[in-house]
């Protein structure tokens, strides 16, 4: 590749950061300082895109938004034609490639926020800083949903120099404070703002009851020490796993019928066995941490206080369908889990729970995290594999499965968080008894994300079956009059009061036309705006979508302004011709999942008459 | 030794469109059976010499098994296949991605086809509304955010025609990010890399770095974006001035096919000429040399044919 650069420098500090970056991430065989910009140098300038991405966080880290001189050095370095690294870095939300504020403040006024009282906190920072982006150490920004419901509303800070934060629930007192301290103390390893999160009993209330199975360790173990994780049963899955061999384990995780919790609820042991047979070599072993939907937090709970678990199931996964490397990306707005993982992960790298002869049994695996940079399409298992690569987080067309051509157009198995999780009772019980909880593809237990009107918020796990009252009354019953339930997430549907006897499983869900999605139970009540949370929706896909397909890039907007106009009092009648249009062309035609459930929930409000 | 040439031997599979049992080639895709069939399918962000993109999604049909409907030209055909392309779901999508399509970009220049498909299809982009006014700053929308809309204008990508150099213009209120350009000047033909798609959703849109000026990025200038562009986003400056001034004669337009003089390589030109003059240099797309891509001297290296002294 013979590139063309302009003559922009980085600054001293852009040049360490991404140099850095390109350290840590090179491959072995990659000879540092090797100058591959000439024609001929195939797979050796090919095969660095993938530092892309950390290597724009790195520089994002160090000096807060990317300079004409950053992204001339990273596509010198990394031998990326300069329009592609443009590209990648104005596809996300988190980087900026204009001169911004150092700290920002991501408010998250999404669903489960919004009602919290986000605009409040809104309207002290516009006093504080100045309108949304403006400022000149400190700015604000609005976010779609941080995946901190529980604690709503919740506020994120992007750090220039210093560790990311989160602050739940943040009120302009607490922001005030966090802002002043940024800018008067050294930052320190583990920021201060994390102790705020040390009560797991806030996200996760049945925290320490005895028949929780894939939330037992959260508030039990301590996420920072192994020894803590093996005290309370860590690693004896992967143990377990190691005596079976890997075929075995692939038949437990069939006979256990587990299904991916991501949303799609595709058979895991079909993925795993399709990857384990595949004869292209190597696989890869993606987890998609990627957690975006508004309203989803259980992901990002069960890193934050049980990082091992994810590690040793990854370990498991990895045996099982014969990787020797796992991807870990995990959302960017999610610094504390990031943290939480990082030290696992090298933790468990220096017990020799991870390298070239994991806990002495012989085989090889290791894992590398990578963060996501604000982008809900990279929650799409391709988009994420083309985001991981250092391309734009479009998503590719299918056929291909990841299965046969995923990551690096390798075999490749992707799981969600709490799909891997799953794995570590079925093999601790096996296949045959953990598929006793439940029934028909619903087996096991099921991680719900409980927030909005009800008295105690947070993450409950439940088994499939489960009705939506009785899980209601478990997270401390309604408060106020119920309204509705936003089941399943924006992507989902709504739920009315006299649908609470609602089994919640995948065959139970799917009945009445609805989806249970990624886990989300969103009450409202009847002072909720639902016209606002409607809108709030549609506006998210809108900003959401990657663009590369016509239905979802325009029809997200299309179905936004028809919002607009009935929410103003518009006739009816065209307004929901024109959404029932939209809806169809968006199921029917876009690439992925992000377009064709993008209409979902204002149909189903539609449906219900909500509106 | 003589070599022939066989081409790849493929087996034959078995598939049934619309009714119809066809043996066809194992590796075809879908819209490659249509077309050799007669089955007229719209298409915008395919091109003969190009990898499917599969990004405009007017080429839909339905396979039988599918939940969502199957772009045509990007899925290879199986034994057993059954596809259907006159259903109500298939010209319902087909209508809806024309007709979004016109309600938010300007596509009075695209092809004879395309206007025939959009009466057909029974396009109507007046229902989302008036369109909103154009923007000078597209390109410097905050990723991720907008200006909540009140639903009285239809937004839409109106702006400024961008002309940085002698040889072309860039007119992206007619871009339909088909990605087409993209490919030709990557991976597909040109292999310089001059642009992408940058910004993201509604804001996504074709770019240098920077979103710069062409003359400061790594265009060669070969035109090859011009070549596959479907809506007359990318042309001429020759092309975009005749329009200006109102001289631009389509139906006039007479095309001449010579070999290009300029170095050995052989590639034919298909010479555009009105009015007595050479207004645009293409090459066709089936060319064994050329696949259709040609070099900054091939399709604008033809001044001094016309450099005649003042009569």
């Amino acid at each position: 590749m013979d590139l063309r650069l302009s003559t922009a420098e980085p600054t001293e500090a852009e040049r360490r950061a991404v140099d850095a970056a390109f350290a840590a991430h090179r491959s072995p065989d990659d000879v540092p300082g090797a100058d591959v910009r000439f024609p001929d140098s195939g797979h050796a300038a090919r095969g660095r895109r993938h530092i892309l991405l950390p290597a724009l966080h790195a520089v994002m880290d160090a000096v807060g938004h990317l300079t004409p001189g950053a992204l001339n050095h990273l596509a010198r370095v990394l031998s990326v034609p300069p329009a592609d690294v443009y590209g990648v870095a104005t596809f996300y939300a988190m980087f900026s490639v204009t001169p911004r504020a150092p700290h920002v403040v991501h408010v998250c006024d999404d669903v489960a926020c919004a009602p919290a009282g986000a605009e409040a906190v809104i309207a002290g920072l516009t006093e504080d800083l100045g309108e949304e982006g403006e400022g000149k150490e400190a700015c604000w920004v609005r976010s779609p949903c941080l995946g901190l419901c529980e604690r709503a509303p919740a506020a994120m800070l992007q750090l220039a120099g210093r560790p990311d934060v989160s602050v739940a629930p943040a009120a302009i007192g607490s922001l005030r404070a966090e802002l002043d301290r940024i800018a008067t103390e050294e930052p320190t390893r583990v920021p201060a703002a994390d102790a705020a999160f040390a009560d797991a009993t806030v996200s996760v209330p049945q925290a320490g009851q005895p028949q929780l199975t894939l939330l037992r360790r959260v508030g039990v173990v301590d996420p920072e020490s192994i020894d803590d994780y093996r005290a309370h049963g860590g690693y004896e899955a992967l143990r377990r796993a190691v005596a079976l061999g890997p075929e075995r384990v692939i038949r437990e995780v069939s006979d256990a019928s587990l299904t991916g919790r991501g949303g799609a609820a595709f058979p895991t042991g079909v993925k795993w066995d399709g990857v384990a047979r595949a004869p292209s070599r190597p696989h890869y072993l993606v987890c998609n941490a990627d957690e975006s939907e508004p309203g989803t937090f259980k992901d990002r709970v069960l890193m934050e206080y049980d990082p091992f678990g994810l590690i040793e199931a990854m370990t498991i996964a990895g045996y099982a369908t014969g990787c020797e490397r796992g991807y870990l990306y995990v959302r960017g707005e999610y610094p504390l889990a990031t943290r939480r993982l990082e030290h696992a992960i090298a933790t468990a790298r220096a017990h020799g729970y991870l390298g070239d002869d994991v806990a002495g049994d012989g085989f090889t695996f290791d894992i590398e995290l990578r963060r996501g940079a604000g982008a809900y399409i990279c929650g799409e298992e391709t988009a994420l594999l083309n985001s991981i690569e250092g391309h734009r987080g479009e998503p590719r067309n299918k056929p291909p499965f990841p299965s046969t051509s995923g990551l690096f157009g390798k075999p490749t198995v992707i799981n969600n968080v709490e799909t891997l999780y799953n794995v570590l009772p079925v093999l601790a019980v096996g296949g045959e008894e953990f598929a006793k909880v439940g029934g028909g593809r619903s087996t096991g237990t099921k991680l719900f994300c409980v927030s909005g009107a009800v008295g105690t918020p947070g993450v409950y796990e439940v088994d499939f079956g489960t009705t939506l009252r009785e899980l209601l009354e478990l997270a401390g019953g309604v408060r106020g009059e119920l309204r509705a339930v936003l089941l399943g997430g924006a992507a989902g549907g709504f739920v009315l009061p006299d649908g609470l006897e609602l089994p919640l499983t995948l065959e139970g869900s799917r009945e009445i036309g609805a989806t249970l999605g990624s886990g989300v139970v969103l009450a409202l009540d009847t002072q909720a705006d639902l016209t606002g949370t409607l809108r709030r929706i549609a506006a998210f896909f809108r900003d959401e979508s990657c663009g590369q397909c016509v239905p979802c890039r325009v029809g997200t907007v299309r179905q936004e302004e028809a919002l607009a106009r009935l929410t103003r009092g518009a006739p009816k009648g065209p307004e929901l011709t024109l959404l029932d249009d939209l809806a169809r062309v968006m199921q029917d035609a876009s690439i992925c999942g992000l377009g064709q459930t993008a209409p979902a929930a204002v149909l189903s409000a539609l449906k219900l008459g909500l509106l | 030794m003589t070599t022939v040439l066989l081409g790849s031997i493929s087996r034959l599979v078995t598939v049934t469109v619309d009714g119809r049992e066809l043996r066809v080639p194992e590796g075809a895709t879908i819209l490659d059976v249509l077309r050799e069939q007669g089955v007229e399918t719209p298409t915008l962000c395919w091109a003969p010499n190009l990898t499917p993109i599969n990004a405009c999604r007017v080429c839909m049909v339905e396979v039988e098994g599918s939940r969502v409907l199957v772009p045509s030209c990007a899925r290879k055909v199986d034994d057993g296949m059954v596809v259907r392309t006159d259903t109500e779901k298939v010209r319902h999508s087909r209508r809806m991605v024309l007709e979004l399509l016109a309600s938010s970009v300007d596509m009075d220049q695209a092809s004879e086809d395309v206007q025939r498909w959009m009466v057909e299809y029974g396009v109507e982009p007046g229902r989302y509304g008036p369109p909103a006014p154009p923007e000078d700053d597209r390109a410097g929308h905050r990723v991720g955010h907008h200006h909540a809309p009140d639903g009285s204008t239809a937004a839409n990508v109106a702006q400024p025609v961008k002309v940085d150099n002698d040889l072309y213009v860039r007119d992206y209120a007619r871009c339909i990010l088909c990605y087409k350009c993209v490919k030709a000047c990557g991976t597909d033909a040109q292999f310089t890399f001059a642009i992408s798609a940058a910004g993201r959703g509604f804001d996504a849109h074709i770019a240098t770095e920077y979103d710069g000026e062409l003359p400061d990025s790594a265009c060669v200038y070969c035109g090859n974006c011009i070549g596959v562009c479907p809506t007359g986003a990318l042309k001429s400056v020759r092309e975009h001035e005749l329009r200006e001034a109102g001289d631009w004669r389509p139906e006039k337009e007479t095309v001449t096919t010579t070999i290009c003089s300029f170095c050995g390589v052989g590639c034919n030109l298909e010479l555009h000429v009105q009015q007595g003059s050479i207004v645009n240099v293409t090459s066709p797309s089936d060319h064994s040399v050329t696949h259709g891509h040609l070099c900054i001297k091939g399709r604008f290296g033809f001044q001094h044919v016309q450099n005649l002294p003042e009569a």
